[in-house]
């Protein structure tokens, strides 16, 4: 049997690592022993096969890494100190519990920063190694070390235990934003030299799908699954052979994943009928009207309108406002968004912001100012961060002519 | 975000340069020496690198399929890099903070630019 290895191994890692922690407290030294029960396995199953119990062999041998280190510090110590040598703590029977939940709001603490609770999650959580969360992040594989074993050494005090009920609702606010800067880290246009790279997107998706399951009846963790399900469903159609950017309204809409989409839809309309609609399954509805419309001529705007309305309310912020305003340009006309544009433009965060003058290109160009148009995605090209955006905002400004 | 901290020095840095004392000169450097390794304690610093004198440089071009590489740089020049880091942080406030702990940020600009990434948001 060919069994995907990796893809066993980065389930199982969560599971394993709860067993260790609980078993012999010391989350930093448990999640080292872990990752190298992992190797040993990635090195040893594609030979010898996969064990009849995986989670077994790894939490055996994982204890064993995990007695040896702790044997060898203790040493280390009576040396020093000339303390007497313990024995290690007795082995405590595994849980059934599945401890993921609990990783992933230790690997989300609040005195982590984003970039540590990133690398610390996709290892201790999503079973990748050093090596492949470098790649994936593009950084340095010893900059992702560095990044995890601080974040390891500030999480020395921290419980293995959920957080009182009054505090878990903010502490997965916090895992719901690591999953989704996982997501969009992913979210690249980028192909071929990224062959070697875990694609993120799918690891966040995997990871919510975790903590969904966990939470099913958290709206936001549905909303976020859902928003990362029908936002990726797209991926297919979002590059060309070039790997240049194509805009939603262009899209082959025959290449979408439709059961991405279905999937997506049933999770936000069970989410929305539940309680209050949070932001992310507000967003996850308004990328759910577009991917049910067949063209882009049927895209339903005055329901997106009435959506960004929403979202405005439960959460404004300059990007709502700016896709606020192209919903309202598709239902009034360009020249209602323009208006709106120019009032927006008094934010100084909006002020000079890439996808500002990005919009004000696209709606100059529905309203037949061309010339206009063209200078708004030239000044957009040059304030964007990346590359493929660039690439297609200073292709839409070196057009012969609009449409 | 990442973010390149460029450090460029003009005739007027390399006065002052001149002009400093061996102590505060080794002072400048320990400063060097502990950004450095801040940055690589926090997992911010991907690399950091000074630069040899710009005459010991090379300039490439390659016309009709010839590569001409001559003694550079050209006489003109009144400013050359001298050193940069490419860090990865939250944000360009917090890279603006760790150019400002540069020694030279006394007498010269150091810019920070940010860096493109491949990450597209449907438009």
């Amino acid at each position: 049997m060919t069994a995907d290895i990796p893809g066993l191994l980065r389930e199982l890692t969560p599971r394993v690592l709860g067993v260790l922690v609980r078993r012999f407290g010391r989350f930093d030294q448990c999640e080292d022993a872990v990752q190298e029960a992992l190797l040993a396995a990635a090195q040893q199953w594609p030979a010898e096969g996969v064990p009849a119990n995986p989670t077994g062999w790894l939490v055996t041998v994982a204890s064993r890494r995990w007695t040896e280190a702790w044997r060898s510090e203790t040493a280390r110590r009576r040396r020093e100190t000339h303390a007497a040598l313990l024995e290690p703590p007795a082995a405590a029977p595994a849980p059934a519990e599945d401890d993921t939940l609990t990783l992933l709001l230790l690997c989300c603490h609040p005195t982590l920063t984003p970039v540590s609770q990133v690398a610390l999650t996709l290892r201790a959580v999503g079973g990748l190694t050093t090596a492949e969360i470098a790649r994936a992040l593009l950084v340095p594989e010893a900059t992702v070390g560095q990044r995890i074993s601080r974040a390891k050494q500030r999480l020395k005090g921290a419980q293995f235990t959920l957080p009182p009920s009054a505090e878990l609702a903010d502490r997965i606010v916090a895992v719901r934003h690591v999953l989704y800067l996982i997501f969009n880290e992913g979210y690249t246009a980028s192909s071929g030299p990224a062959l070697q790279r875990v694609q993120l997107s799918a690891e966040a998706i995997r990871l919510t799908r975790r903590l969904h399951a966990h939470r099913p009846d958290d709206g936001e963790v549905a909303g976020l699954l859902a928003l990362m399900l029908l936002t990726d469903a797209r991926r297919p159609a979002r590059t060309d052979r070039d790997g240049a950017l194509i805009p939603l309204a262009e899209q082959d809409r025959g290449r979408w994943d439709r059961a991405a989409i279905a999937e997506g839809i049933a999770l936000v309309t069970r989410a929305l009928a539940m309680a209050e609609p949070g932001p992310f399954q507000l967003q996850a509805a308004i990328a759910a009207v577009h991917d049910e419309a067949a063209t882009a001529a049927q895209t339903d705007w005055p329901q997106i309108l009435v959506l960004y309305d929403l979202l405005h309310f439960v959460a404004p912020g300059p990007m709502v406002t700016l896709g606020r305003i192209v919903a309202l340009s598709m239902v009034d006309g360009p020249r209602a968004g323009l208006r709106e544009l120019d009032l927006a433009a008094g934010d100084p965060v909006l002020a000079g912001h890439h996808r500002l003058h990005a919009v004000r290109a696209h709606l100059l160009d529905l309203t037949g100012d061309t010339a206009g148009a063209r200078a708004e995605y030239e000044l957009a090209a040059r304030r964007t961060l990346s590359i493929p955006e660039r690439a297609y905002l200073e292709s839409r400004a070196h057009r012969p002519s609009s449409k | 975000m990442k973010y390149v901290i460029l450090i460029r020095h003009n005739l007027k840095a390399l006065e002052v340069w001149a002009s400093m004392p061996a102590e505060q000169r080794a002072e400048g450097f320990a400063v060097y020496a502990a950004l450095t390794e801040d940055l690589a304690a926090s997992g911010e610093l991907i690399v950091t690198e000074a630069l040899a004198h710009p005459s010991t440089a090379k300039v490439v071009s390659v016309r009709d399929g010839e590569v001409i590489a001559s003694d550079g740089p050209y006489a003109e020049v009144k400013e050359h890099l001298a050193g940069f880091y490419l860090i990865e942080c939250d944000s360009i406030d917090r890279a603006v903070q760790v150019a400002a702990r540069i020694p030279e940020a006394d007498f010269v600009e150091i810019e920070v630019r940010p860096v493109l990434d491949h990450i597209s948001v449907d438009m």
